[in-house]
């Protein structure tokens, strides 16, 4: 059998040929710059000309960053060092680092204040984020703002206090009272909240005394990417609610308060932020009765709140919109009362839904948070549009300062956008 | 109530913004602190420096005026303002003065109500163009696309002057200074115009400024003063004072080197009413003998403010021209001090 073939064929193989490596073109880099970037004539231009821009646009950013002036104490200073090379002037940022964080008017010695409550931010928040983490830390997120106040703020520790003591009482009341009629409960709440507000008001001001633990900052002396976060953290904490209670009470059966909330958001919405803030900001002042002080920053809280809520109550309308009409009717036939139904069954359906527009209004309002530059006020880009490059020493320098807080803004808002991809992809229990 | 329960919980501590009482030197003096309406802003005339302490020539105006009065030239709440903030703030008694490079017009004094109290700076409109676009005169700008903010009297002084004089131009309309600044840089247009004092700070934050020259040509008027409201007087008497001293001063050759020496009386009957060692020029105001000279302590007289924050050895480099003194051909004239 052997030697069948022996003379009519000159060679015949009788082993296997070893696996060869495939042929370079086909393989690692090369296929993949062959298949993506050169897979036909127009593809290949398409490449030589994108190369080409970022070819122009490195030579043109890269020496700017790379020959970067870091320790120069002005522009004209920075230019001397330059001599003409092309750099950019990035002792601006470190030699007004800390306006650009805190504002011009914080006092410096209490800048870990600030710094503080920045980092125990996280750690409130990490709960309300990762449900895996342990409940118990939502007591935290609970005591968080009154800490955050108080650090941010300093004054007599009686007041978050008794701010707190108001949410408390109301919770004890809305717990006693609930179980009659959640109306009952939730309005009942309210009302022995302010009242706790009221009376305690008064006893904080007699008792208090005047050398405190932590000095006093007056709300004016607020300022740089610290109010940023101030207004964005608050507003968009605040606005979630809100704009929950809105977007039911729009949906009611009940016409006054269906009425209310449509009448409210309609409006909220045609108007232009910018000009809430100015009726914040100066018409306020004139309705307000003589000699009343009230925080600015509070009335911008409220109005940017406002505003929020506004746009999240829409968003959550839609979500409420795109449950089956099932979803309600399992509901009822449960025989859940209405606050049940809406807590365990359709806004936590809803919710899942509006998750991205919800991420969309919030990302949008952290941007707008810098608007308030417009009154006066000396956030991030009030810091740079006024005091900064009205000073002598720093006069001409824009793209330093404006990439600075670009990146600022970027990482804050593209961190969002990350959690709320993971949020989404953690929540993907649907029917696809 | 409500009221009560945000200071109680919320509010912390707030400005007073007490509304327009009739005697705000009483207001004043019991807080302890001159609420002085400034720009957000402004190259040489108020900008805090990297401590967050505020300087500039406005500035100085505000300082002298709180030394007058308190007795304390840090003894001032500078609450800045924007150019659409600034009136509301000082009629609504947010602050008790504005010192903000406002100019002094009709309507602002009669229509808004309010009281220039004097001139600290004579100020015009100019042009700012590149030296090889071989201009010399405002007048050759004919067809050029000329940078200009809006809103502003700037824009419509730009139109009066291109009618009167039958050229043609096309305006790039900008927000700001900074923007007007980048823009003009850029290319978009061939000429910058706003005030000559700004044209010249602009100038001098260029990498190059010899490469830019500013036009001969004003053509406006723009006399920028500080004010207070309508109905109070006397408040609105001693910032028109203050500020007559500083110019006064300078006249009379008083320095924050000689008031010492000289305020312990002098052969100029003049001086020694100014600084207080003769006659009751202060007691009139409602103020101690030493007003003036308490004033005049904080940054020396106009002439010493002037070069300190805007002069010649400054990085904006303003000659004096027709703020010099009108001994010297300028337009600076306090009335006498008697």
């Amino acid at each position: 059998m052997s030697d069948t073939h022996a003379q009519t064929v000159a060679f015949v193989r009788e082993t296997q040929i070893p696996p060869a490596p495939p042929p370079t073109m086909e393989t690692g880099a090369i296929k993949w710059v062959r298949e993506n970037l050169f897979s036909g004539w127009a593809n290949t231009l398409l490449t030589l000309v994108s190369i080409y821009f970022i070819y122009q646009l490195a030579t043109f950013v890269l020496p700017w960053v790379l020959n970067g002036v870091w320790n120069t104490s002005s522009l004209s200073e920075c230019r001397d060092v330059l001599q003409g090379v092309t750099g950019g002037c990035f002792s601006v940022l470190t030699d007004r680092w800390n306006q650009l964080l805190f504002g011009f008017q914080y006092p410096s010695e209490f800048y870990w204040r600030p710094s503080l409550a920045f980092v125990l931010l996280f750690l409130a928040a990490a709960p309300v984020l990762f449900f895996d983490l342990p409940r118990k830390l939502l007591i935290f997120t609970g005591l968080y703002p009154f800490i955050a106040y108080w650090l941010i703020w300093g004054g007599t520790i009686l007041a978050p206090i008794l701010a707190l003591l108001g949410f408390v009482v109301g919770y004890f009341v809305f717990q006693r009272f609930v179980k009659e009629s959640f109306a009952m409960g939730f309005f009942g709440a309210i009302v022995a909240a302010f009242l706790t507000w009221w009376l305690g008001g008064y006893v904080v001001d007699a008792v208090a005394s005047e050398d405190t633990l932590l000095t006093a900052v007056p709300s004016r002396d607020m300022g740089g990417f610290m109010l940023n976060m101030i207004l964005g953290t608050v507003c968009v904490s605040l606005s979630l609610p809100f704009g929950i209670l809105l977007a039911l009470g729009r949906q009611s059966d009940m016409p006054i308060i269906k009425w209310i909330c449509v009448v409210f958001i309609e409006f909220i919405r045609g108007v232009p932020l910018i000009t809430l803030l100015f009726v914040a900001n100066v018409v306020l002042a004139y309705f307000l009765p003589p000699g009343t002080t009230f925080d600015l920053i509070l009335r911008v809280i409220i109005m940017i709140t406002m505003f929020a809520s506004a746009y999240i109550a829409e968003v959550i309308r839609g979500g409420l919109a795109a449950l089956p009409k099932g979803q309600y009717e399992a509901a009822d036939s449960l025989g859940l009362d209405y606050p049940q139904a809406m807590r365990l069954i359709i806004l936590p359906q809803a919710l899942k839904i509006s998750i991205p527009g919800i991420v969309n209004v919030a990302v949008g309002l952290f941007k707008d948070t810098t608007l308030v530059s417009v009154i006066s006020m000396f956030d991030l880009v009030g810091m740079i549009r006024g005091p900064i490059l009205a000073s002598t020493d720093w006069n001409g320098v824009y793209w330093e300062l404006f990439s600075f807080a670009a990146l600022l803004f970027f990482i804050v808002c593209y961190g969002i956008s990350q959690y709320s991809q993971w949020l989404e992809r953690r929540l993907a229990t649907d029917h696809r | 109530m409500k009221k009560t329960v945000f200071y109680g919980a919320l509010a912390a501590a707030t400005i007073a913004g007490g509304v327009a009482s009739a005697a705000t030197l009483d207001d004043v003096k019991a807080r302890g602190t001159l609420n002085c309406g400034v720009t957000t802003g402004l190259i040489g005339f108020a900008a805090p420096d990297s401590n967050g302490n505020w300087e500039g020539f406005d500035v100085a105006v505000c300082r002298a005026v709180a030394a007058a009065v308190l007795g304390d030239a840090n003894a001032v709440e500078f609450i800045p303002t924007t150019g659409k903030t600034r009136f509301t703030a000082l009629a609504s008694g947010e602050i008790d003065m504005l010192a903000r490079n406002t100019t002094w017009t009709f309507s602002r004094d009669v229509d808004l109500k309010f009281e220039f109290v004097g001139i600290n700076y004579y100020d015009g409109q100019g042009f700012i163009v590149p030296r090889e676009l071989g201009v010399t005169s405002a007048k050759e700008l004919d067809g050029a696309t000329v940078c200009v903010q809006t809103g502003t009297t700037t824009e419509l002084n730009l139109a009066d002057f291109f009618r009167i004089n039958n050229i043609s131009y096309e305006p790039v309309p900008i927000e700001t200074n900074a923007e007007g600044q980048q823009q003009y840089l850029a290319g978009s247009c061939d000429a910058y115009t706003t005030d000559a004092s700004g044209l010249a700070a602009t100038r001098a934050a260029f990498e190059n400024p010899g490469d830019h020259i500013i036009l001969p040509e004003i053509i406006s008027k723009e006399p920028l003063g500080p004010l207070v409201r309508h109905g109070d007087n006397e408040w609105g008497d001693i910032v028109r004072w203050t500020l007559n001293a500083l110019i006064a001063a300078e006249e009379y050759g008083v320095t924050s080197a000689n008031i010492d020496e000289l305020s312990q009386g002098t052969d100029n009957p003049e001086i020694n009413r100014l600084l207080g060692s003769a006659g009751t020029l202060g007691e009139m105001l409602g103020l101690d003998a030493e007003w003036a000279q308490r004033a005049l302590k904080v940054g020396g007289n106009y002439g010493e403010i002037f070069e300190r924050n805007i002069g010649e050895n400054t990085p904006i480099g303003l000659a004096r021209g027709l703020n010099a003194q009108w001994t010297e051909g300028g337009l600076l004239y306090a009335p006498p001090f008697r």
